[in-house]
């Protein structure tokens, strides 16, 4: 892309709130318009309702519209909410659902240019640009964290090393072979590369790293600080989740004054989770979203179970677009572990394919180092404790394994007392 | 064939678990003949000789514990050089795995847990060796 045009797009970020609004509201009654007539969960929730395609006539009008739910992706998977016929669906990608069943969201070619505009705008806040050599270290797959970051950087012109995650001593190596100056991955797995650079007696001083653009899980304040303190690069933070389209929904500026919002491809509301009530700007509350843009599966006012604020007034970086406060808090007992999505169900259900062992377990979330852990600890029977060391280490291996197969991670299993 | 009921208890490596156990039978006046504690790094296994299994796994479930039963052969072995390493050849040539194997305090008397419990025991009575039945156990033992 030529630079004036890469201009005009970081320029959506400064228009005017009116100009903002007026493309805000085309785009809703549009999507409004496209998910009704062509996805038949939205139409009936609408008719229960008494409204139609037609019940947009201003922005507000977004509060009378229903929720969508992670539970809604679940019982429609797989394609049950696409609203373009198939043969227009260009990519596939999938997160790891409550029960087993992943959540797969599908992309139109347009879903996959508007996903890459918003990863583009993000990483331009960040100054990355042309020049740049940026080490992707989120993991490539269904993940949305390796493709989103990789479209987006690809598109600026920046140079773009897929190392995808994992093998820490390699992605040092080529850190500061390769000169790369920006890195993305979870803000966990960069402080691990911090522990295991310091190890092989790298010094990040001596490397041309400047940039971290680190999302994918709730991290806080003091961790940004370490990371800064440690690494002496800048650790930017950027938001998304796959259900809206994956990485870059929301970006951190210089500023730090919470995570600017692409308000005019994701409309950003913050509602009581009680009683599902539109909370001013400046109320805590859980963040719901719409995608204004996104057509192969758009998403109408859709619960993330994230808690954040609208942070009130305008940014002193100049962007009009709105805020959200930065996330370090869910309303759902869903844990974020080295970037993967781990739900206590998933365990449960892990638990409950292995004949004997009844679903009663503590997880435990440790950092060990500056990785988390799992651990689960599992009520024993008389049934499965036979009366041997051996007989215990088996049915410990065979629990470790089935949780893995289902959430992909390896957890410590630990025995206990019922 | 003669064995001895053994009880077998999950414990998590936790203090007072042990006491826990022997002060729950102490107090409903279960005498405890003999018991050995096999632990790793996260669990423990304690296993004890008691008169009336039965009755002490009830006790000891109802306090919380898990517990089985598991049956061992208390072989009476004499003190004298080379008889313990009869016994385990007469089990190693019948490929007999010892899972496991402890004493009682005073008196020579070995409790096996071996992977075929009946096998063992006729190729120990076969050759020569007394295997305790429990009523012979705690007679000998009082």
């Amino acid at each position: 892309m030529e630079r004036s045009a890469l201009q005009a797009l970081a320029q959506k970020d400064f228009m005017s709130r009116d100009e903002l609004e007026s493309i805000q509201l085309k785009r809703l009654k549009n999507i409004v318009s496209h998910a009704y007539k062509n996805q038949a969960l939205f139409r009936s929730r609408m008719q229960e309702k008494g409204l139609d395609d037609t019940c947009i006539k201003e922005l507000k009008d977004i509060q009378k519209l229903p929720f969508f739910k992670k539970v809604d992706l679940r019982d429609t998977y797989p394609f049950g909410l696409l609203c373009v016929p198939m043969e227009n669906i260009i990519r596939l990608q999938a997160s790891s659902g409550t029960t087993g069943s992943p959540i797969v969201i599908a992309y139109t070619k347009e879903d996959v240019a508007c996903w890459q505009e918003a990863t583009m705008r993000a990483l331009m806040i960040a100054g990355i640009g042309s020049g740049d050599i940026l080490q992707n270290a989120y993991g490539y797959g269904l993940f949305t964290g390796g493709m989103g970051l990789h479209y987006g950087a690809e598109g600026l012109g920046v140079t773009v090393l897929p190392i995808s995650s994992g093998n820490t001593e390699r992605q040092i190596k080529l850190m500061s072979d390769f000169g790369v100056t920006a890195i993305s991955c979870t803000p966990s797995y960069f402080l691990h590369i911090i522990e295991k650079a310091k190890q092989l007696g790298y010094d990040f001083k001596k490397m041309k790293l400047r940039h971290g653009i680190f999302g994918a899980e709730p991290w806080t304040n003091e961790m940004r600080q370490r990371i800064e303190q440690e690494s002496g690069i800048k650790a930017w933070d950027i938001y998304g989740l796959t259900e809206i389209s994956g990485p870059g929904v929301a970006m951190d500026c210089p500023a730090r004054t919470g995570l600017h919002m692409f308000e005019d491809l994701f409309y950003p509301e913050v509602i009581d989770p009680e009683t599902g009530e539109a909370l001013p700007d400046g109320t805590e509350g859980e963040l719901v979203i719409t995608t204004l843009n996104k057509f192969g599966m758009p998403m109408i006012r859709y619960r993330t179970r994230d808690i954040s604020v609208i942070v009130k007034g305008t940014c002193e970086c100049g962007r009009t677009i709105r805020r959200i406060k930065r996330i370090d808090h869910r309303n759902d007992d869903m844990l974020i572990i080295r970037g993967v999505n781990v739900f206590p169900s998933q365990i449960e259900a892990a638990l409950l394919t292995i004949p004997g062992v009844q679903p009663h377990y503590h997880i435990i979330v440790r950092r060990h180092g500056d990785l988390d852990t799992l651990e689960v600890q599992v009520e024993l029977s008389a049934e499965l404790f036979g009366d041997t060391i051996r007989s215990i280490e088996v049915i410990q291996k065979k629990i470790g394994n089935a949780i893995k197969s289902i959430i992909g991670l390896a957890v410590t299993v630990t025995p206990v007392e019922p | 064939m003669e064995t001895v009921k053994q009880l077998s208890l999950f414990l998590e490596n936790k203090p007072g678990n042990v006491y826990g156990i022997c002060s729950t039978l102490g107090e409903a006046g279960v005498n405890i003949y003999t018991l050995t504690l096999a632990d790793t790094a996260q669990f423990g296994i304690l296993r004890m000789i008691v008169e009336d299994s039965e009755a002490a796994k009830a006790l000891l479930e109802k306090a919380g514990y898990v517990v089985n039963i598991a049956d061992v052969l208390a072989v009476r072995i004499d003190n004298q050089p080379g008889r313990l390493a009869q016994v385990a050849d007469i089990l190693n040539k019948e490929e007999i795995n010892v899972e496991y194997v402890y004493a009682f305090a005073n008196r020579h008397i070995f409790l096996y847990r071996v992977s075929d419990t009946e096998k063992a025991y006729s190729k120990l009575v076969s050759n020569g060796f007394c295997v305790l039945s429990s009523q012979e156990l705690f007679n000998t033992n009082k």
